[in-house]
């Protein structure tokens, strides 16, 4: 259902029909949407919705596996990164991807510095051509000092210059305001408004939607890599907006309900300086604290802390009533956390090591406190601790990296299970497994829980975390934004959190909650 | 049809995948094979090289680089490396000469004041690269250029004469029993016990484990530089032996004593199969990548090969061993990806 609205000018870029597919997983599917001369068009969804495909597609390191793509009108096929820089289409990301050693006009002009005779690139005309730039940008920067060091912002800006040199004509911003202050932002966004009054077209991927209302003349929301609708801003409100980025139903495993027990870990104002602050929230046996959130609002960085990984900057921690302070990991596990990472394969399995190895790798001084390692015994624990979760596989001598990614995931939560923790992190247990493994999953976390076990589950899939948790803490650019309990929870009300859409416009009710625990977004203001 | 066709590539391509793997598992055994064959076909043209006198000579030197191989490999398997263990072979040896040459320890106390030295050289590489952070390639250069100047300071021009030391005290080198050279039983029992203790326990697993993923030691708690130290530390030991040994075997020693050494046994490491990335390997492989390397040498000498020929064909040896693992696990990722796909 695509609301269309009288077109005062033609699409630069017209997209038709796109499809994605990894493997078995489709990024996008037949996606339809255009790009006018001179809008600056936002562009939404949540994590996994398909926005950052899309714009890869664009920038040239996707191919799509169907659909065409229309330039001016003209069918086109983007071949590369390369070749898409060559069709005037640039990409700000964002973090900048920039060479921190050269200096900023080396940067600006990488590859397409002017030359004089011989071939030989003229620095002087190099300098000067960036200097233009930069003036013409209305921004003060030395363009013969190196980058690294400049800010996260001026960066961008260094991004945003180096796409006038090749005289873009499409300029995509890929979360360009994630790591700004709001001056920063301000500045950027005076940019892109004269950018656009020169006839660029901009396309705007945010989570923030408050932005997107500030700066966007259209929006298109994406939902499951499809299309969801593609309309003038002003012809929408917020609620509209998170109602269509929402709304996804998928069946899960249903959750067991466990009676609660007493609270295992309590955390008060715990702050890590420029990523997290004045974080609370309490835990108790058998019951699934959700954390939602959108990507980089601080959900795994909390863990860390928790965990050990990081160290806190302020607040406090307690287990079990005692204050604890965990200089490392092992640390952690000995007091009985737990903490499944994010990233299976950086940070979860070592290859070249055998289920078996894996699975005992944090117990070993425990299990041998002799030094030597008795084979038999090894494999008997790690034995019982994959029947139990349902690992399938030819033996525990299987080389981990020959399992699936669901039965890899469970090889992981296996060897957190072994050190027989009181508290268990699961930080997106289940990204990039297929639904069978994902049902599963959901029934241990649940049968974990009702065993006593506090949890905390970090999920960006919002149905998961709905489904699965006895409260959901919503966080917001490291900052707790709501404390919805169970009864309470609608993808509505945690995406307005999650987006810092504070409510007080059209939905009062969204995120003030029993607890009262409402900060804020960091954006609101 | 089509369905049938695909469970048939599929198919193909689990068993292709599997039967790399198993050759890539079974390097040693591999290079085992070649030195076998290479050895048939040497030996028609110059009948010396399978003689006992012969093989148990080039034995006996390889079993030397074996043993500092088994200590680099242990330094590779955790993601370093240590470019200074010819230097700690070379200041070892000079230093154990010279207490022999002027009485001032016996045979058996210099040679543990020997290994002892190794030991304190490993752990300053180890204190270098743990705590100031310096990387491993940089640092033990920096050692390399330390430890040979000292070695130069101390020894001057002064060279230990096969007569400055104790009578009987090389017999070991050219003594064997059952038949066995001794020196390959040192590096055979050096070769055991390191296999032992990185296969059987805590510390071996955790050298593994840091090699193999950074990340997830850290986040399992695992000591990484206490592990890295200690393989330094393990490594500048048997680089003691190795001096030690050295001693034995040429008898005559100065201040340059076993320069250029740590280009075979950086070598031996590559051509045994141990991963330069670190994470993968075994002791065995290293020491029999030094006996392969010493046999190629020696029969390319007996075929009447110049020593300029020979260096080239050490490095091309190199690069066959390294590209060849290289494109085996393509291969197996490649066929893990299929077969997972399915």
């Amino acid at each position: 259902m695509t609301i269309q609205v009288a077109a005062p000018t033609a699409p630069l870029v017209e997209l038709r029909g796109i499809s994605k597919h990894f493997g078995a997983t489709a990024a996008l599917t037949d996606v339809s949407m255009d790009l006018r001369t001179g809008e600056i068009h936002g562009l939404v969804g949540e994590n996994g919705a398909g926005k950052s495909t899309l714009v890869k597609i664009l920038a040239g390191v996707y191919q799509p596996d169907s659909g065409t793509i229309l330039l001016d009108g003209e069918t086109t096929h983007i071949h590369g990164p390369a070749h898409s820089r060559s069709l005037g289409i640039a990409v700000v990301h964002q973090e900048p991807r920039l060479f921190p050693d050269l200096t900023v006009a080396e940067n600006v002009f990488i590859g397409h510095a002017p030359s004089g005779r011989l071939g030989r690139i003229d620095w002087g005309a190099t300098r000067r051509a960036a200097e233009a730039l930069f003036d013409e940008l209305d921004v003060q920067v030395d363009v013969g000092a190196p980058v690294r060091g400049l800010s996260m912002a001026d960066q961008q800006l260094i991004e945003i210059a180096k796409s006038l040199s090749v005289e873009a004509r499409v300029l995509i911003l890929d979360e360009p305001t994630a790591s700004l202050s709001a001056h920063e932002v301000e500045r950027l966004f005076a940019i892109v408004r004269r950018l656009r009054d020169r006839g660029v077209s901009v396309l705007f991927v945010s989570h923030r939607l408050v932005e997107v209302f500030d700066l966007c003349d259209r929006a298109t929301v994406f939902r499951d890599g499809r299309h969801v609708v593609t309309t003038a801003i002003s012809e929408l409100t917020t609620a509209d907006l998170v109602r269509h980025m929402v709304g996804r139903t998928v069946s899960l495993f249903p959750k067991v309900e466990t009676p609660i027990g007493d609270v295992l870990l309590e955390v008060s104002d715990l702050t890590r300086v420029g990523v997290f602050r004045d974080v609370g929230f309490s835990v108790r046996a058998g019951e699934i604290v959700g954390f939602a959130g959108l990507v980089g609002a601080g959900r795994t960085e909390i863990a860390r802390v928790l965990f050990g990984v990081d160290q806190r900057d302020g607040g406090e921690i307690r287990l079990g009533g005692t204050p604890v302070n965990f200089a490392n990991p092992s640390a952690a596990m000995h007091a009985g956390i737990a903490y499944l990472p994010e990233d299976r394969h950086q940070e979860g399995l070592v290859p070249g090591f055998s289920i078996a190895q894996n699975v005992t790798l944090p117990i070993l001084p425990r299990l041998f406190p002799r030094f030597l390692i008795r084979s038999s015994a090894e494999r008997k624990v790690a034995h019982e601790h994959t029947e139990q979760l349902n690992v399938r596989m030819t033996g525990v001598d299987q080389l981990v990296e020959s399992l699936s990614g669901g039965n890899q995931q469970k090889v992981v939560l296996a060897k957190w299970l072994a050190s027989g923790p009181r508290v268990l992190i699961l930080d997106e247990p289940t990204r990039g497994i297929d639904i069978g493994a994902k049902v599963e999953v959901h029934r241990i976390i649940s049968e974990l829980a009702a065993s006593g076990l506090g949890i905390i589950l970090i999920s960006s899939d919002l149905p998961e975390v709905l489904a699965m948790s006895d409260r959901i803490l919503v966080l917001h650019e490291g900052r707790v934004t709501a404390d919805i309990p169970r009864a309470r929870a609608t993808q509505e009300r945690v995406m307005f959190a999650a987006t810092g859409s504070v409510a007080g416009d059209d939905h009062p009710t969204a995120v003030t909650e029993a607890t009262g625990d409402v900060t804020g977004g960091g954006l609101d203001g | 049809m089509a369905e049938s066709g695909v469970t048939a590539t599929v198919g193909a391509a689990r068993t292709r995948g599997q039967w790399l793997s198993m050759v890539a598992r079974q390097r040693e055994l591999s290079l085992v094979a070649i030195m076998v064959v290479l050895g048939g076909l040497v030996s028609i043209g110059a009948p010396q090289f399978l003689t006992p006198s012969n093989l148990s000579q080039v034995a006996s030197l390889a079993s030397i680089i074996a043993i500092a191989a088994v200590g680099q490999a242990l330094v590779v398997i955790t993601r370093n490396i240590d470019l200074s263990v010819e230097a700690m072979m070379g200041l070892v040896a000079y230093c154990v000469a010279i207490v022999l040459e002027r009485h001032a320890l016996d045979a058996p106390a210099a040679i543990a004041f020997g290994l002892g030295l190794g030991l304190v050289l490993g752990m300053i590489n180890g204190v270098i690269v743990t705590l100031l952070r310096v990387p491993a390639i940089v640092a033990t250069l920096g050692t390399l250029s330390i430890f040979r100047g000292v070695d130069y300071l101390i020894a001057g021009s002064h060279q230990v004469p096969l007569a400055g030391l104790p009578p009987g005290f090389t017999d070991a080198a050219r003594d064997s029993i059952l038949g066995i050279p001794i020196f390959v039983l040192v590096a055979l029992v050096v070769v055991v016990i390191g296999s032992v203790v990185l296969r059987s326990t805590r510390f071996g697993r955790q050298v593994y484990a840091v090699g193999s993923n950074p990340e997830a030691a850290a986040i399992l708690g695992i000591p990484s530089r206490l592990i890295v130290f200690t393989a330094f530390s393990l490594c500048g030991l048997l680089s003691g032996v190795a001096g030690v040994l050295w001693v034995m075997q040429f008898g005559t020693i100065n201040g340059t004593s076993a320069t250029g050494v740590v280009l075979s046994v950086v070598a031996a490491v590559v051509v045994g199969g141990v991963a330069i990335f670190g994470g993968s390997g075994s002791l065995a492989g290293a020491a029999i990548g030094a006996l392969f390397l010493g046999f190629i040498a020696n029969a390319l000498i007996l075929v009447g090969l110049s020593q300029f020929w020979l260096q080239a064909i050490y490095g091309v040896v190199i690069l066959v061993a390294v590209s060849a693992d290289a494109l085996i696990l393509r291969r197996i990722a490649r066929a893990t990806a299929e077969r997972r796909a399915r």
